[in-house]
Parts: C-alpha cells; sequence; structure tokens
C-alpha cells in the first residue's frame, strides 16, 4: 500500500482543521450560553472559599477578574488563557481544571472503554445472529430485547441494577470505584474491577441496541443481495456466506457506527456515573452543572467536543484505509 | 436420424407462482412460468432465446434451488433421471450445476475477482484460472482488481470463468457475452463449446440470437414463461418456413437481418396471462379452441412445439 500514509496526513490535517473550528464554535457558543445565564460565577467562588467576604473585598476579586469587561473582552481573555493549557481553577475543587479532567477522564476512559467495546462486541454478535435468524424465534426474541433496552433510561436501568445486584444479591458493590475506608494505594486491581463491572455494563446497554439493530438490519441487506444469491448458487452454504460475504460486507458500516456511539457513550456515562457514585468526567460534569462552577463546566463541555470528533475522525481514517473502494480511489 | 443425446436435465410442466399481498391482507399468485418444458442433454448447447420478462433468469434460478421464499414450484425437474429435489439441488450447486450470472451486482463489492473466481472451494483453481483469465483476455493483475475497477465485459468474463473453473456437467449461463467485444464474445463461446464437446451440458440464455443461432445446437423460445418451441437450430438458420411455432417465425422476422418486422401487440404479463395458449392473442392462426385451452407439447420434426398447429 504505497502512499498510504501520506494519504492519511492529508485526511488528518482536514480533519484537525474541521475539528479546531468546531471547538471555536463550541467555546462560543458555550461562553454566550453560559453568559447569558443567571449563574454569577463571582459568587460561586466566594462561596467555595467558605468564609464570609466584605463588600470592598468582593469589589477587588471582581477587579482581578475583570468581570465588569464587555462578554468579548472576557471571552479573549479566557480563550488566550486557553490557549495557554490555562483552563482556569474549579470553584468546587479549588484545583486547576485541566487537572480535574485529567484524572477524572482516566477513571471514566476505563469505564467508558469497557462498555465500549462490549456494547460493540456484543451488539455484532447480536446483530448477526438476528440478521441469520430473520423473522424466526431468535431474531424475535432478541428484537423485543433490543426495543425494550432503547426505550428504557439508563439511569433508571442502573438504579435496577444496584436494587438487584448489589442489594438484594450483594454480587457488586453499591457504589465508587474502590471500596470506602482503604487507601488508594492498598487498592487491588481486582477491586477496582469489581466496582467497574456493573456501571460498565450499564453503560454498554447504551448503545448495544443501536448496534445490534443496525448490525441487523445491514446484514439483511447483504443475505438479500445478488451477491449472496450467487453464492448460494455456487454451493456456499449459510456459514459460508456469513463469514465469506456477510462479515466483510457489514463490518465497515458497523466500525462508523462504533466510533460515532461516542457521543451516546459520553451522554451516557453522566447517567452512569451519577447513578454509580463512580468519580468519572460524567459525575465531574454533573457536579459542574449543579454548583455552577463555570470554568469546570466549560472545560467538560470543550473537552467532550474534542472526545466526540475524535471518534468521528477515527471512523473517518479507518473507512479510508479498509474500504478498497476508498482506498483504491484515493490513490 | 440423429442419434439423440441422453438428456442430463429435463423439466416437464413446470409452473412458478410468487405469492404476493395484493390489497391488504388479501394474498395472490402471480405465476411467472407455466408448463414449460425443457431439456438440456451432455455434449450439447442449448440456448434459450426470448424477450425479457419470459421467464429465462427465473428457469436457472428454479433448477438450482436458489428462488426465494414466497415462490412455489410445482411440475418435474429430472437431473440424470434422478428428480431434482432441493437436498439434490443443494448437494449439486457448484458442484455439477454451475450458473453465469448476468451483471457484476453478482460479484462482492469486497473481494478481489481472482478469489471470487475461484469461489469457496478447497484447494483453489489459482493456477488454471491464470490461464483462463488470459485466455478470455483478461489483463494481468485482474485477479487483484475489486468489482468496482472492471468494465461490464470484465465483470461478465470473470462471471464467465466461475463457471468454467468448476467441473460442471451443467453449465447455465444467463446473458454471458453483452458488454464483450465480439472476439471475447466467441472466446467465450468457444470456451462453452469446448466444455459442452467434453461432455457438459450447456444452457445459453440469451438476447443475442445471432450468436445463438451460430454456437448453439438446439434453441427453446420462450414467450409469457413457457415454452413454445425447441428446435435444432439449423432450423433457425433455415428461415421460417422450417420453425414450427407462428411466435418463432414472428421472432426470426423481428431480426433486423430478416426484414425487421415488428408483431403487433405485446406479452402479457404476469397476472394477466390469457385463458388457453398465451401466445392466442397475438396469433395470426388462432381458433377458438387455442383461447380454451392450453395445447400440448407435440413432437414435430425432431422439434418439440406447443402449438395445436404447429408443422
Amino acid at each position: 500500500m504505497k502512499g498510504i500514509l501520506p494519504r492519511l496526513g492529508r485526511i488528518f490535517l482536514k480533519n484537525s482543521f474541521k475539528i479546531l473550528s468546531l471547538l471555536l464554535a463550541v467555546s462560543i457558543l458555550s461562553f454566550v450560553l453560559v453568559n447569558a445565564s443567571p449563574v454569577d460565577p463571582v459568587q460561586q467562588y466566594i462561596t467555595g472559599l467558605g468564609t464570609a467576604v466584605s463588600p470592598e473585598q468582593r469589589e477587588q476579586i471582581e477587579d482581578y477578574w475583570g468581570a465588569d469587561d464587555p462578554p468579548a473582552k472576557r471571552y479573549v481573555s479566557w480563550l488566550s488563557g486557553l490557549l495557554r493549557g490555562d483552563l482556569g481553577e474549579s470553584a468546587v475543587y479549588r484545583r486547576p481544571v485541566a487537572d480535574i479532567i485529567g484524572e477524572r477522564f482516566l477513571n471514566s476512559f476505563v469505564l467508558m472503554l469497557c462498555a465500549w467495546a462490549m456494547s460493540g462486541i456484543l451488539g455484532f454478535i447480536s446483530g448477526c445472529a438476528m440478521g441469520m435468524y430473520r423473522g424466526r424465534r431468535p431474531d424475535r426474541f432478541l428484537k423485543k430485547i433490543c426495543y425494550v433496552l432503547s426505550s428504557i433510561p439508563s439511569f433508571w436501568l442502573g438504579l435496577v441494577f444496584l436494587l438487584v445486584f448489589a442489594v438484594w444479591l450483594g454480587w457488586f458493590p453499591v457504589g465508587f470505584s474502590a471500596p470506602v475506608g482503604v487507601l488508594s494505594a492498598d487498592v487491588t486491581l481486582w477491586q477496582k474491577v469489581h466496582h467497574l463491572i456493573l456501571p460498565a455494563f450499564t453503560l454498554s446497554l447504551v448503545s448495544f441496541p443501536n448496534i445490534a439493530l443496525h448490525t441487523r438490519q445491514k446484514l439483511g441487506d447483504v443475505l438479500d443481495s445478488e451477491y449472496v444469491l450467487f453464492a448460494r448458487a455456487r454451493g456456499e452454504g449459510e456459514w459460508s456466506v456469513l463469514f465469506r460475504h456477510g462479515l466483510r460486507n457489514i463490518v465497515l458500516p458497523a466500525l462508523t457506527l462504533q466510533f460515532a456511539s461516542f457521543s451516546e457513550l459520553f451522554g451516557g456515562s453522566v447517567l452512569a456515573e451519577n447513578v454509580f457514585s463512580y468519580p468519572g468526567l460524567g459525575s465531574a460534569a454533573a457536579e459542574a452543572g449543579l454548583n455552577s462552577d463555570v470554568p469546570l463546566l466549560l472545560g467538560i463541555t470543550l473537552f467532550s467536543a474534542l472526545f466526540v470528533c475524535a471518534g468521528n475522525m477515527i471512523a473517518n481514517l479507518l473507512y479510508g484505509i479498509i474500504d478498497p473502494r476508498i482506498r483504491e480511489v484515493n490513490k | 436420424m440423429e442419434q439423440k443425446k441422453e438428456p442430463l436435465l429435463e423439466i416437464r410442466d413446470l409452473s412458478v407462482s410468487f405469492r404476493m399481498y395484493s390489497r391488504g391482507l388479501k394474498q395472490t399468485d402471480l405465476r411467472v412460468i407455466s408448463d414449460l418444458d425443457f431439456t438440456a442433454r451432455s455434449g450439447e448447447i442449448t440456448a434459450i432465446a426470448g424477450a425479457s420478462g419470459s421467464g429465462k433468469s427465473l428457469l436457472s434460478s428454479a433448477v438450482l434451488g436458489i428462488l426465494p421464499d414466497n415462490a412455489s414450484v410445482c411440475g418435474r425437474i429430472y437431473y440424470k433421471g434422478r428428480e431434482l429435489t432441493p437436498d439434490l439441488q443443494k448437494k449439486l450447486r457448484g458442484t455439477e450445476i454451475a450458473l453465469v450470472p448476468q451483471s457484476v451486482a453478482y460479484l462482492d463489492p469486497l473481494m478481489k475477482t481472482g478469489e471470487q473466481a475461484d469461489g469457496h472451494r478447497k484447494p483453489r483453481p489459482t493456477e488454471k484460472r491464470e490461464k483462463l483469465f488470459r485466455r478470455l483476455g483478461l489483463p494481468e493483475q485482474t485477479e487483484y482488481l475489486y468489482p468496482f475497477q472492471l468494465s461490464g465485459g470484465m465483470a461478465r468474463r470473470i462471471l464467465v470463468s466461475s463457471a468454467l473453473l468448476t467441473d460442471a456437467q451443467l453449465i447455465i449461463a444467463d446473458e454471458p457475452t453483452p458488454g464483450m467485444s465480439l472476439e471475447q464474445a466467441l472466446e467465450a463461446l468457444k470456451l462453452f463449446r469446448e466444455m459442452a464437446d467434453s461432455g457438459s451440458a450447456v444452457v445459453l440464455i440469451t438476447h443475442d440470437i445471432d450468436l445463438a443461432f451460430e454456437f448453439a445446437d438446439r434453441i427453446s423460445v420462450f414467450y409469457a414463461g413457457t415454452t413454445v418451441e425447441t428446435a435444432p437450430a439449423s432450423d433457425f438458420r433455415k428461415g421460417p418456413d422450417a420453425l414450427r411455432h407462428p411466435y418463432s417465425r414472428a421472432l426470426w422476422r423481428a431480426l433486423p437481418q430478416n426484414g425487421f418486422q415488428p408483431l403487433d401487440g405485446f406479452q402479457p404479463y404476469a397476472g394477466a396471462l390469457p385463458e388457453g395458449c398465451l401466445f392466442a392473442p397475438r396469433c395470426p392462426h388462432r381458433t377458438e379452441k387455442c383461447t380454451v385451452q392450453v395445447p400440448p407439447s407435440r413432437e414435430v420434426r425432431g422439434g418439440e412445439v406447443r402449438c395445436y398447429y404447429g408443422a
């Protein structure tokens, strides 16, 4: 494959430019929204200090932050800080926003990765099973499950799982990412995994039905195609058709869907992490919102936009590598 | 009297219908093939000629047992004297019976053509395929191309080679030549001829009647899902007086080199088939009998004809 790297580099550059302009738009929009909201960042900062502040001191704080400057000027100063890597300081945690995001994202990343892999693999396999048994019992059964799952809100499902598996059966802990009362250095890998299973499973069910039903539809289209008819005419059996033609033709759309599901994953993690009190980025986003922690909220908004864009870009790049129709034409 | 070769495939009174929902939940049966007789002999090329929609391609699906689920088949199909059951069809598909389908859509868009020509059976006939590709005039490296990179003619030659690579005794080629240049088409037909000469039966479904006249041993004329006449190709070369059915004669006269005379009217649609002989509404010789009952298939001068008056 000569020239694949320069070509990928070109796509990467093009997409990076798109992502940067999108991030700029997101930053402007979220800044305008926060600005228009009744939230008073100065008041939140003072509340966060936990001590009484005299009106003069308050004035000084406002002066120091430029709270009375016109919005455009404030935006520019926030953006220039952003470009220098300074996302500000969280009003609730009293620590740099970038540190909090980095730390929380690591937790979330493990959770989302597990959920993502689980929903992808289970969804794809169930979708294939449904496609192969179209209209018959396994298909009808799995389809019902998919419909039920996609109509249940994930936080409610999380509560039910907690009730059944954590409270009644006692198989899993009720919340957090590690046992309470144990030093973080003493937490074993097994304990971490044990705390991860239930939230990851709940989160995986957010995108599972979507992937399964899409895969089912795609496989159905392939099985109805003329090239599969020809394969049957040449004596290929059901499994040969699936492995020789089916997977080859449905894996691309499935991969795209899988990477495009980053947005659902992030949205779902906000709910799942709250239900399970899991200390990830999603629960930080919820806290920041509820406590009007403006710097943290803006930071997470930008970060999640970047995260979703990265997913889409990976899907684009993969398509160019895997699909010969795109690969050969772009040569 | 020429010695008759052993029939490899024999089809008697075949009918194929599709169950359809016409309005709401009301089901109707759409009959697309009716009372069809057809015979393919080892060592012969039998061409099937007829207009679009006359059931040519469906016949191949019926023989291979790959009709859609809503199709119902009645009548008898014999292969080597044994009734062709779904189980037997499954066993013979791709080994003893090979299909050359119509268009590039029958190739997997994401599989390289060499692999597709070889098929799923092991071991892959790589060497034989390379020779065959060269003989069909496919350039080197064609085996590494994907179907979207092929011209229509190249795709057809790959479909042809997929059948020739098997040791099939019955090859059903569904319009294998369109899109090829004349030399390529002749080469492809020569290959079919060689297959037939080595003992296979070749069924050539075609619109290219001239080539069929040239290469086939016998020609079956289809009309509205039935065979109206089966005759030696030499009769078609001789002219309308040697033919037995009014439709075959009309088909002959409609060829550009034979006067280019069209026949009035059109082939009836499935679902609106007339009672009795399917050709009766357009037939210059029809009598009352023709519009009441389907004429039986009769042997006339070494051919078969489904007409009361064919002679």
